[in-house]
């Protein structure tokens, strides 16, 4: 195991998945950075650094510097799979999507169904996500519960760094387009993670973070780790959780919820995405359909509320799901009677 | 430089077969047995046989709603495509595609494309990868006088420049987008290719509906993109003899203007005059492939009514690898 940060865990499993095979190839705005400056390639490497020191390793035919294009990134992506190669498109920032959603959306996602099965396109779209930062509406979103409703992608979002290096190796692996989602507060969070080469995580199946009887907490990403600090307080009172971390939302990892809720009787699913037609209501009404005889409280979710994401620091605050709404959502079911 | 009769008549027959496709496409979708939209590409073939006679299965092309001949141009079989647009399991994309959906990676065929404009970043990323393969092949990208008003031709065409990909830009101004006027719909004094100059590439112009025209100008095109100088782009000005979809009565046409556009714009009808004229070929070879084609027209029709039809089942086939 080597103790490394989930921004590290992102470019070094880049890095070895470009030297094992030739046809990896990376995209994006500022990849490079720096192109066309006084201060030459590289001058930034990423402004994630999750993509630092490739340019010099792998040459400019592999690593892709863009102009501010998103249609053009991801269709070039597309291309480039299609083509026979396995491209790693990065959006700066998840928002992006909006510029760019007829090639995720009506290309890349559907080209095998419309063309029979016969075609791979083995495309990685990576992307930062996630509030936190007071970066506002524009470049603060959640977007899997978008991407997620999209058939024909599969949709990534891991919350550790052994998670990273295990989830983004199947991704690059996987012949069928995958949206890798990194949450922007998480680059900097550092964790064990496995140094086997070999080393992958399946997608469709859930981690458990924290094993209890009493309630099922579903979450992801970021917000995973606010779960887990409410499972440890509660499970100082004796109050035991099971924490699932979803890993991918699509495939979603049905098995793990429902044989969890059959056990506990409760559900909480706490969510950084909007609260309309999105994951939590998705997961909610799941287990409402296929375990209802073993609920004991009504399912709760813990979304943000229906708006925009706001800028001032109270009022993102106020606007995100924290461990003190995920308390009190936990508490309430275990209070219902 | 001079075609032999071999490549000749090969090149008279695939427009051929585009032609007696798109017609008799035109009167079987009026008994209502072909599902969906169609968009015919009747007019218009020089352009993608042309084009797509230059081409091996190595070099790749992507297409538009309108993309039956540049599909058959680049090779794909016409069973196969009868088929799916008939909706049959048997089709080329199992009847999960059909008109507008046709593809055969195999050929080098990317698909025909329903959203406009979409091909152009695709072909970009083709052409990326015949970069760093380096054996000389590109990708082209077909769009309209619609399709290049897109903000994604513009950035494809940008980021083709900026990476010199090996990419073509064939712009086929039919004068229609759809049932608007180009005059109105591309807001420039001067035509298409220009644009694409203004992005940095070398450009073309010919007459889309002279097929040696065409096919010349590719040669140079082509040479040019292989050799490693680039992107380029083409503007052809060609026709389209029916509506924009099956079914649009086209009041935007001027009087007499299908008649005249197929009396004196017709593709055939002037590749046969010129090869006649010069002695290069005889009608009557000319009109032996006629019937030959007519006979795979029908031959192909006839086995699309009578493949096999999906089944519910088969909605759920195919959507991911594995999932």
């Amino acid at each position: 195991m080597s103790k490394m940060m989930y921004r590290d865990a992102v470019l070094s499993t880049i890095a070895e998945e470009m030297e094992n095979d030739p046809s990896v190839v990376v995209l994006g705005e500022d990849v490079v950075g720096g192109m066309g400056t006084p201060g030459g390639p590289e001058a930034i490497g990423g402004i994630w650094s999750t993509s630092t020191g490739l340019f010099g390793k792998f040459g400019k035919d592999r690593v892709i510097d863009t102009p501010i294009s998103e249609s053009a990134i991801i269709g070039a992506a597309a291309g480039l799979a299609l083509a026979g190669k396995r491209p790693i498109a990065e959006l700066m920032f998840a928002d992006f999507i909006g510029v760019s959603l007829d090639q995720i959306w009506n290309q890349i996602g559907k080209f095998r169904y419309m063309f029979g099965g016969k075609t791979r396109c083995p495309a990685v779209i990576r992307m930062a996500y996630g509030a936190g930062y007071n970066a506002a509406a524009q470049h603060s979103q959640s977007v899997h519960q978008i991407l997620t409703g999209m058939p024909g992608l599969k949709v990534v979002m891991p919350s550790t760094p052994a998670d990273v290096k295990g989830l983004l190796r199947t991704a690059i692996r996987d012949d069928d387009p995958v949206i890798f989602l990194e949450h922007k507060a998480l680059y900097g969070v550092s964790g064990e993670v496995p140094d086997d080469p070999g080393f992958t995580i399946p997608f469709g199946h859930a981690r458990l973070s924290r094993a209890g009887q009493d309630v099922t907490i579903v979450s992801s990403g970021l917000l995973l780790g606010f779960c887990e600090v409410v499972a440890d307080k509660l499970a100082a009172e004796g109050i035991g959780c099971d924490v699932v971390d979803l890993r991918t939302t699509s495939p979603l990892d049905e098995e793990t919820i429902l044989d969890s809720v059959e056990v506990t009787g409760r559900l909480v699913v706490v969510d950084e995405a909007p609260p309309r037609c999105g994951l939590a209501a998705d997961i909610c009404a799941l287990v409402a359909g296929k375990a209802f005889a073993s609920l004991k409280a009504p399912p709760q979710a813990v979304t943000p509320p229906h708006t925009p994401i706001p800028f001032a620091r109270e009022l993102e605050s106020a606007y995100l799901p924290s461990v003190d709404k995920i308390e009190a959502a936990v508490r309430k079911v275990l209070a219902w009677r | 430089m001079q075609l032999s009769r071999e490549a000749l008549l090969r090149a008279y027959r695939q427009m051929k077969v585009i032609r007696e496709f798109e017609e008799r496409l035109h009167v079987e979708i009026m008994t209502g047995e072909i599902a969906g939209f169609t968009h015919l590409y009747s007019g218009q073939e020089a352009v993608a046989v042309g084009v797509c006679e230059h081409l091996d299965n190595a070099d790749k092309i992507i297409s538009t709603h309108r993309g039956h001949g540049h599909c058959l141009a680049k090779g794909c079989d016409v069973n196969g495509m009868m088929k799916e647009i008939w909706g049959s399991r048997e089709g080329l994309c199992k009847g999960k595609g059909g008109s507008m959906h046709i593809a055969d990676i195999d050929q080098g065929m990317l698909g025909a494309n329903g959203i406009v404009g979409a091909g152009a970043p695709i072909a970009v990323g083709a052409a990326l990868s015949a970069k760093i393969d380096g054996q000389g092949k590109v990708a082209i990208t077909f769009s309209g006088d619609g399709a290049c008003n897109q903000g994604t031709t513009f950035e494809a065409m940008n980021l083709a420049v900026v990476t010199q990909a090996p990419c073509v830009f064939v712009f086929e101004n039919n004068h229609y987008s759809e049932h608007t006027g180009v005059d109105y719909a591309v807001g420039t004094a001067q035509d298409i290719a220009s644009r694409a100059e203004a992005f940095g590439m070398k450009v073309w112009r010919a007459d889309g509906t002279d097929f040696f025209a065409v096919h010349e100008t590719m040669r140079e095109v082509l040479a040019h993109v292989r050799a490693g100088n680039g992107p380029a782009a083409v503007e052809f000005d060609t026709e389209r003899f029916f509506g924009h979809f099956e079914g649009d009565p086209q009041r935007y046409r001027g009087e007499g203007e299908l008649d005249r556009i197929r009396e004196t714009r017709d593709c055939l009808k002037k590749f046969r005059a010129s090869v006649t004229g010069a002695g290069l070929l005889g009608d009557a070879e000319l009109d032996a492939v006629d019937a030959e084609v007519l006979g795979q027209i029908e031959a192909a029709v006839e086995a699309a009514r009578a493949a096999e039809r999906p089944t519910a089942e088969d909605v759920l086939a195919d959507v991911y690898i594995a999932y």
